[in-house]
This record gives C-alpha cells, structure tokens and sequence, in this order.
C-alpha cells in the first residue's frame, strides 16, 4: 500500500479545501471585519456595539433564554428517553412522533406557537374558555415581557427537545443492560439505579447535546422573530439588523465575534467540567 | 411494558407518554389549522379546536402570493445543491478516515469537529462580502454554499462510520478477483452504503431547507422560502405565515420519516 500513500489525501483535500475556503477563511475575516474601520485597525465597531441601545438587552436575553431553555431540553429529553426504555410495544411509534420537531425549522416553529400565543390565538381562547379572560389579550408585546419571553422559550423548548432526545436515545442504546440490572440485584432503587448508573454513563452524550444546543442557542433568532418581532432583542437579531437595515458590516462582525466567544467558551466550560476518563467509557 | 409497573402506575406513565405526544402534535395541527382556514379562521374568537371551515383555497391562495413560488423554487434549488456537494464531498473523506490511516488524519477530523465550536451561520456576514465580489451573491447556489459548511462535518462522520461497518475483506475479495479498486468500490461497497447515504443526503436537505439566518443575508431578491417568510413577517398578515410555516413543516417532517430507521444511526454518530 506504500506507493498509494496518497490516496487518502486526495479523497480527503476537496472537503479540506472547501472547509478552509467557507468555514476557516470567513472566520478569520469576521474577526477582522470586526477589528476594522476605514482607517484601518480600530475598535470602533466595538465602541459603537456596546453603545448600541439594544446591546444591553440583547446580551442579557440571549443568556436568559439559554439558561432556562436548555437545561429545559435536557431534562425533558432525559425524561423521554427514560420513558422510551419502559415502552415494549408502540415504542417505535410513540419515539417517531417525539422527535418530529427535530425536522422544524426554528422559524416554523417560531409561527406554530404564534397560532398558539397571538391575541386571539388558541392559548387566549382556552383561557376564555374556562372563564379566566374576557376577550383577545396580547402577550407578545413589550408591555408583558414575562410573557413574551415564556412564549419564547416554549418554542424553543418544543422544537429542540427533540434533537437531544435522539442523542440521548442512542446513547442509551450503548449502556448494557446488566449494569442496571446488577444494580438492581444489589437492592438499588430506581432512582438510584438512574442517577448511579445511568446518568453516568451518559454523560458522553449529555455533554455532546449540550455543547450542540447550547452554541445553537446563542444563535437563536428565527424563533424570537417570529414570535416578538423586534420586541425582544437578542445578539444574533442586531447582528442581523446592523447588516441589513443599518448597512454597518463591521458592527455585524463584532457582534458575531461576540458570539463565537461566547460559543466557544461555552464549548470549553463542557468539555472540561463533563470530562469522561478513559476508564469510565461505556 | 415493564412488568413491575401495575395499576395506577402504569395509568400514569401511559398518561404522560399521552401529554408528551400531544404537546409535540398541537402546534402543528394548530398551525395547519391557521394556513388551511385562511383570514376567517385567525380572527375567529374564540376559537375552537376543531376546524371550522377548511378549504384548499387558501394554501393555494399563499402559493399565489408574488414571491412564494419563486422563493419556494429557490429552496429546492439550494437544498438540492447542498445535498449533492454535502455528499460529494463529505463521503470520499469519511470512506478516507474508515479505511486508511494515515498523517493528519486527526487533524483533519478535529477541523471537522472544530466547526461543532461556532455558531457557523453567522459566518454569512463575511461571505455576502466575498459573494458578492464573485457574483454568487442573492442566489441560491450561494446560499448552498454556506448551507454545504452546515452539512459537511455532518456528512463526513456519518459517512465514515458507514463505511466502517462495511468489511474492508468484501473489498479485498473484489480485488482478488480482479477487480480495480475503483471497481471495487462501485460494485461492492456503494451498493451497501446506499441506504446511509441517502439518509446523509436527506439531513443535509432538511438542514438547507431549515436554514433561517444564512438564507437572508446572501440574497435580497432571489430569497429562499424561509428568507422571504422572515423578510416580510411584520407586514405579511397572520394566515399568510402560519400558511409559509405550514409549507416549510410538511417537506422535512415527511423527510425524516421516511429516514427514520437511520435517525439514531445517523445522530448517535455525529452526536459524538
């Protein structure tokens, strides 16, 4: 095989090159998009980011929404998988319809909860129904920002579970079964036989999810505007406007920078809190 | 079923698997409610959950809208180039790290997992520059572009754990009996990495036909569906985009079921 020692290499350099060309490159130019002005090095697109009115609010709700959504999606897809291992027959139907949200964009699923949560939308006319409102009530305004964020974070909830869900699953299906079992044998109690063996084991895959949803949800955004429109600011959305309407390029970049930082200390915060030793893997 | 679980146990349990799927199925049925019943059925109040008055027309009467088929076209269209380059160029390098070993192999996969680290569709803001000066700007194969750098990574692990299933004897057969390489790979080995490849052409799909961000800042005509729905969300009225949310739901969900079988294989694998 000596003399065909590069075949690999040629099999391997069209997505190399491609990678260098729209995922490394673009990334080095974001940075210096993002440290430049006409005049040359400047940190004037990132003056001119933290004074922007909407920085304050956008920083904080994006974290806001992170924090309560993911760990939302986690443990209800712990509680899922939990269930899917108890379900015999129907289990195939019963996962197949719990992941279907997986298939959602964040924008259709940003409008699904909009036919839900709109003025006379259906969550209204439930409360109409059981006598506890009068009529259309608007809750996506920035007069009930509670509300708006709630609805927010449903949908987000909603549609992601369902991608931790199948990483989860799958990475059940890895754990042996006579671990849970010797555990039982030992007099272990259900919870214990989850939190001792089970959440251990994995915890390769929890960290995976969380490091896929916790960067996706720094880029959460189609959602947002679907629901609140402009109501509730988040990084990505003045990224977004600071592109299009605003014509700036270089404050865009710095918001973007922003949140590949953020992306990637998060991503290093996972990979070292959730370490699994060698030894310990399933 | 569990046989330990009895009685008022296991009507709760059945109870919550009930409240789960129906908290998974009540927004689309209500959204489709929304796009199939038109301007009467959003202003209805209150509302109730059954269909009032339902009628084709007014899906037909979106589809009509100036903007939505060209939108919807453009769609296909990036989805369509993403697959073919996602697999194009994520499968030669998967079957590279499932059969040969060989220097910078690890350096190749940590650039792959690498782009797991970066929220990759903002790196639209730097490439409409760039598109632009090479004239890939507002066009959807632009946008299958960035779309691809979404889909590689995934295409690649996937790809190479399915050829890691396939034995490398039954190539080694192939060429005992004469068979080139090439050959070998053609005849023997696609014929059973079809399935899995069809269900890494599918993701790939769905990840461009899902794609919000991305999609509006490389065009401003040539918008693909999700890009026109988001650009004229504050001024398009309420059934028109629970309507636009119904047409971007039914293709994937009908996608992943058909792929479903590979779903677990596919993101066990790439969810390591």
């Amino acid at each position: 095989m000596t003399q065909k020692a590069w075949i690999p290499y040629v099999l391997v350099a069209p997505a190399v090159i491609f990678l260098g060309v729209l995922f490394i490159l673009p990334l080095v130019q974001t940075l210096a998009m993002s440290v430049s002005d006409e005049n040359g090095l400047s940190l004037a697109n990132y003056t001119r980011m933290l004074g922007d009115l909407n920085f304050a609010d956008a920083l904080r709700n994006t974290f806001l929404l992170t924090l309560v959504a993911v760990p939302a999606q986690i443990v209800l897809a712990l509680v899922m998988a939990t269930m899917i291992a108890k379900i015999g027959r129907g289990r195939d139907l019963v996962l197949w319809v719990w992941v279907i949200p997986l298939a959602i964009s964040d924008l259709a699923a940003g409008l699904a909860w909009l036919s839900i949560l709109q003025s006379n939308g259906y969550l209204n006319s439930a409360l109409h129904g059981l006598g506890l409102l009068d009529g259309p009530t608007p809750w996506l305004t920035q007069e009930t920002p509670l509300a708006l964020f709630v609805g927010i974070a449903l949908a987000e909830i909603w549609r992601a579970t369902a991608i931790v869900l199948v990483i989860l699953v799958a990475g059940m299906q890895l754990i042996p079964k006579e671990y849970a079992e010797a555990a039982e044998v030992f007099g272990a109690s259900p919870w214990q036989r989850f939190t001792r063996v089970t959440l251990p084991l994995l915890k390769p895959s929890i960290q995976s999810a969380l490091i896929l949803r916790t960067v996706l949800a720094f880029e959460v955004f189609a959602v947002v505007y679907a629901l609140g429109g402009r109501n509730f600011p988040v990084l990505v959305g003045e990224a977004y406007v600071w592109q299009g309407e605003n014509q700036n390029t270089g404050v865009a970049a710095a918001y973007a920078a922003l949140i590949m930082l953020i992306s990637m200390i998060a991503t290093a915060v996972y990979i070292r809190v959730l370490r699994t030793p060698r030894e310990q893997m399933a | 079923m569990n046989p330990a679980m009895s009685g008022p146990r296991r009507w709760l349990f059945w109870a919550g698997v009930a409240i789960l799927i129906l908290w998974v199925l009540l927004p689309i049925w209500l959204v489709a409610m929304g796009a199939f019943g038109g301007r009467p059925a959003v202003f209805q109040w209150p509302k109730s959950l059954l269909p009032g008055s339902l009628s084709l027309s007014h899906m037909a009467a979106f589809m009509n809208v100036e903007g939505v088929a060209n939108a919807f076209l453009n769609s296909l269209i990036a989805a369509a180039v993403t697959v073919v380059l996602s697999v194009a160029l994520g499968a030669p390098a998967g079957y590279a790290l499932a059969r040969y070993a060989f220097r910078g192999a690890d350096a190749f996969k940590l650039l792959v997992l690498l782009t797991r680290a970066f929220p990759l569709a903002i790196l639209a803001l730097p490439l409409a520059v760039a598109f632009i000066r090479v004239g890939l700007y507002d066009s959807p194969f632009g946008v299958a572009l960035m779309h691809t750098v979404l889909a590689l990574p995934f295409a690649v692990l996937v790809t190479q754990s399915l050829f890691m299933g396939i034995p490398r004897e039954l190539e080694e057969a192939a060429w005992v009996f004469g068979c080139s390489p090439i050959q070998a790979f053609f005849k023997v080995v696609m014929p059973l990495a079809v399935p899995g490849l069809t269900a890494t052409a599918i993701f790939a799909f769905v990840i461009s036909w899902n794609e919000v961000f991305a999609a509006s800042v490389l065009t401003v005509r040539e918008r693909t569906l999700t890009a026109y729905l988001l650009g004229v969300l504050s001024e398009s009225p309420l059934h028109t985009r629970f309507a636009g949310g119904l047409v971007l739901i039914l293709p994937s969900v009908l996608f992943v079921f058909a792929v479903r079988k590979w779903l677990f294989t596919v993101w066990g694998i790439s969810g390591k």
